[in-house]
């Protein structure tokens, strides 16, 4: 578990997350009171009144009227403050703050990419400032996904052809889990990634570093990317079968396509792979792959290429 | 009696053909109960095979693909052929028209014929099992399940048939309730059972149909093209989603009303006491199936609905809350004062009533909106439906299969292993699902193959828990089929319960009552009339058997 969370919540992260816990508790408790009441009651009557030697008749009680609006009412009055208490919290949850920095969110089958305005993009990890209201502009290429943060606790539905967005401020720095929670197929469980909350300053240098062109040996870059865009989930280097070809010995390798023809792989149609890859499918796959256009700029699909290279 | 000793349903033909072309709506109820109960092994061993999986993270047993057929398999299974049909058409029906003093059901062909429906829509899930099973969870949600490669329509042309297996069951029922009456029984002198049958029947009739349309509009987008629900062609998923529930929350309540109607009888009957509030549990049961067709929105408060609809959704879910609520506190005022015997069915009682008190208090806490945010799609949502559907709704029909099985087979089961398996059960059921509250407020999604290693330790108990709850099925099937054949000979009404299934022989004979049933009193005056073995006492003094009175 979470060592600085409490046994039902991980640590709170954001601004909305006490006030979400302290509905919960006050539910909670309630509910064992309430719990203790009926059970307790039930397995204290069944002792009280067990049946004891010879059979008798039991007293004649058909209803007490004044006793069952009692038990109506109370319980309606106690949901109905938990109604509201619980709409409450959901509309400011639901009310961005006019300031806020906005990041754009796509989610793919099965990785999550993060678009900044500066130009800077990352894949399953948002970084983002603390004690900044953040709002997320979400929208999916395929199927619907979920974005969920349990230590922020938020969570929306990202559904294709549509925008949905989501608010939340960070309240300390450091990492937590991001998950898909909308069922999205064989990849689900893996489509997740971290929220990494940086300082103000920090978070000010990394936007800078991220969206300008990057200062690694091309090869290494690619290398770096192969694994931040995830490529990796569909594609091995080191041969085994995936959901997409294996990168293994790839450049230079002759592929049979599904529409009959065959060709040898070379810069150009690995940047063709990346950036249409449904017009090109090869044989024995399914088109699965997401499009990369927009996503990756040009160096880094050089840097893509000469890691491919590499790859033998 | 009347007719030939020893002759009864079970034994007057023992052809095959007698069977299968029988309109008995016992025979029907039996045979509803081994297709049930042959559901309920198959998406068990699913369950107990996706627990193994989880024992820890990463691919241990089964690849992704094969993970997600499973939990997809588990849950069409169990919902669709296990525990919509499970009380109504398995027990109700064998349990309903005896209940009620009549011969039969309304329409014995139609009774039939739904028995034939449930199994072609199994042999379509079966098709679609060994053709490369569906892998979209039983909600079949679009995009997903129009773009996925498995065979998805023959698991929803599987659930549309089902569908009118259900119809029938309804139809039938809510027609005979209103006509087959015993002379004398008025609507408030029938057994509580009832009510919650009928209750269900309406909900059947009513809300079944939406499901059907849906999944044939699903099936025509995915093998036509026609853009319904695909935003590619023009759809909109989230209305596939707004149908689907409309359908499937009113269906939560086909599952659990039934099994409230079991634990009124079990209670009275084992407490020996007039049931506390009557009219009030009876009006509840049909409070709930009109509310429950206006809650289906709280399964979407994430899916970017506008904030009005959240509103108007979660405060009705409330109050579909309440009349629940109200039932467990009439139980537990009818156990006040009664005389309590510990026999397997009460056992079942009193574990559902612990069991779908937690069921029910975690449906509060999803209620509220703000909370159901952060636990919707987590395994909190998972334990807290499976201790509605399981804790509650199979803990009754195990409740209600224990108390009329000596009136469906005429034979007893072992109490002894009955009251340890009830004990394991109710042990391995919350080992298994207490933890995945923990688990899901801590974070965990649903429909995962794969985790973190947070959550191992809690995941690992999770799946220990689940081979102590399939412990105590084997055992339950181990000596109920010991029963079957050794079993003693059952009494007609071994409980000493006064409705009128247990005033005919054990098990009926054809006609199910030799004369008309008598009538004088209602269904649960424990205050004026007692059984002891099979003879009613009668407070003033007097005792009296069946047509001869002895003195
Ligand atoms: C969702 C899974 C998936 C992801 C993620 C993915 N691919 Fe692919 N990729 C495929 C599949 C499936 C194929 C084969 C079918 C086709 O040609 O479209 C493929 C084909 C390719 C090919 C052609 C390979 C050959 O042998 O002809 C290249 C090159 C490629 N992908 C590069 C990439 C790069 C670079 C990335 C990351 C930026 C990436 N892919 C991410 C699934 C994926
Ligand atoms: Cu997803």
């Amino acid at each position: 578990m979470d060592p600085n969370g409490t046994l039902f919540f991980p640590e709170q992260g954001s601004t909305i997350a006490s006030e979400v816990d302290l509905l919960f508790h006050f539910v909670l408790y309630l509910s064992i009171f309430f719990f203790i009441l009926v059970t307790g009651g039930s397995f204290y009557f069944a002792w009280r009144f067990r049946k004891k030697g010879e059979d008798q008749f039991t007293p004649n009680i058909s209803h007490n009227t004044s006793l069952e609006i009692f038990w109506t009412v109370i319980p309606t009055i106690l949901v109905f403050i938990i109604f509201i208490w619980g709409f409450k919290t959901y509309l400011k949850m639901n009310v961005t703050p006019a300031n806020s920095m906005e990041v754009n969110v796509t989610a793919q089958k099965w990785f999550w990419t993060f678009g900044y305005k500066e130009g800077a993009t990352t894949t399953n990890e948002l970084v983002v400032p603390v004690n900044k209201s953040v709002k997320l502009l979400m929208s999916s290429q395929d199927v619907i996904h979920s974005f969920f943060v349990p230590a922020f606790r938020v969570k929306m539905d990202v559904l294709p052809n549509r925008y949905t967005s989501l608010w939340f401020e960070a309240t300390k720095t450091g990492e937590f889990d991001l998950f898909c929670t909308e069922y999205c197929g064989k990849g689900h469980s893996e489509m997740i990634g971290k929220v990494k909350v940086l300082s103000d300053a920090e978070f000010a240098s990394w936007l800078a570093s991220s969206s300008g062109p990057s200062d690694l040996p091309p090869a290494e870059y690619g290398k770096e990317l192969y694994k931040s865009k995830a490529c990796f989930t569909c594609h091995s280097i080191d041969g085994t079968p995936s959901v997409g070809p294996t990168f293994k010995g790839v450049f230079g390798r002759t592929e049979e396509l599904t529409d009959g023809s065959s060709i040898t792989v070379d810069e150009n149609y690995i940047r063709h792979s990346i950036l249409e890859p449904q017009s090109q499918v090869v044989k024995g796959f399914q088109p699965v792959m997401p499009t990369y256009q927009g996503v990756l700029n040009s160096q880094q699909i050089d840097a893509l290429i000469a890691f491919l290279k590499t790859v033998k | 009696m009347s007719v030939a000793q020893g002759v009864n349903y079970l034994n007057e033909d023992k052809s095959l053909k007698s069977w299968l072309f029988t309109l008995d709506h016992k025979r029907i109820g039996v045979m509803y109960l081994f297709g049930v109960m042959t559901m309920f092994l198959l998406g068990g061993i699913f369950a107990i095979l996706i627990r193994l999986e989880l024992l820890a993270p990463g691919p241990d047993l089964m690849t992704a693909d094969t993970y997600n057929q499973m939990f997809t398999l588990h849950g069409a299974i169990m919902i669709f052929l296990f525990i919509i049909p499970a009380i109504p058409a398995a027990l109700g029906n064998f349990v309903l028209p005896l209940m009620i003093g009549a011969k039969d059901v309304a329409f014995p062909r139609l009774n039939l014929a739904s028995w034939y429906v449930y199994l072609l829509g199994a042999g379509f899930a079966l098709f679609s099992m060994l053709a490369g099973a569906a892998d979209t969870g039983w909600t079949f949600y679009t995009p997903y399940s129009t773009t996925t490669s498995t065979s998805v329509i023959s698991m929803t042309m599987a659930a549309f048939i089902l569908g009118f297996s259900s119809i029938f069951t309804g139809v039938n029922f809510i027609a005979t309730i209103h006509k087959l009456r015993a002379p004398g029984m008025t609507w408030f002198k029938m057994p509580l059972m009832i009510w919650a049958l009928y209750a269900t029947a309406v909900i059947q009739i009513l809300a079944t149909p939406v499901l059907g349309i849906t999944l044939v509009l699903l099936v025509l987008e995915k093998a036509f093209g026609i853009g319904i629900f695909d935003p590619a062609m023009g759809g909109d998923p989230v209305l596939f989603q707004h149908f689907f529930w409309f359908y499937s929350h009113p269906a939560v309540y086909i599952m659990v009303l039934p099994g409230m109607g079991i634990i009124s009888e079990l209670i009275a009957t084992f407490s020996k006491k007039k049931i506390f509030g009557y009219k009030l549990i009876a009006y509840s049961s049909v409070a709930i199936a009109l509310i429950s067709f206006l809650v289906w929105g709280h399964h979407m408060f994430t899916s970017g609905q506008s904030e009005l609809a959240a509103m108007v959704f979660s405060f009705l879910t409330f109050f579909v809350g309440i009349p629940s609520g109200v039932k467990m506190f009439n139980w537990l005022a009818t156990m006040y004062k009664g005389r309590i015997s510990f026999e397997a069915p009460m056992l079942w009682a009193l574990s559902f009533m612990f069991l779908f008190a937690i069921g029910g208090f975690t449906g509060i806490m999803l209620g509220a909106i703000s909370l159901d945010i952060h636990f919707h799609d987590t395994y909190f949502v998972v334990a807290h439906f499976h201790y509605v559907m399981m804790g509650g709704t199979v803990v009754a029909f195990f409740g209600g299969l224990h108390y009329w099985w000596p009136k469906i087979w005429g034979r007893m089961y072992n109490e002894t292993l009955a009251k340890i398996s009830v004990i394991l059960v109710f042990i391995g059921f919350n080992m298994t699902f207490f933890t995945q509250f923990i688990l899901g407020s801590q974070g965990m999604p649903r429909r995962y193959f794969n985790y973190l290693d947070q959550y191992q330790p809690l995941h690992a108990f999770s799946s220990y828990g689940s081979w102590v709850l399939g412990l105590g099925f084997i055992i339950m099937a181990f000596y109920l089929i010991h029963s079957l054949f050794r079993g003693k000979k059952a009494p007609d009404n071994p409980w000493g319960a006064l409705t009128l299934e247990w005033q005919t022989s054990s098990p009926p004979s054809h006609h199910n009552f030799d004369e008309i049933p008598d009538l004088d009193h209602d269904p649960y005056d424990y205050d004026k009339l007692m059984v002891v073995d099979d003879k009613l006492i009668r407070k003033n003094g007097q005792s009296e058997k069946k047509e001869t009175t002895v003195n």
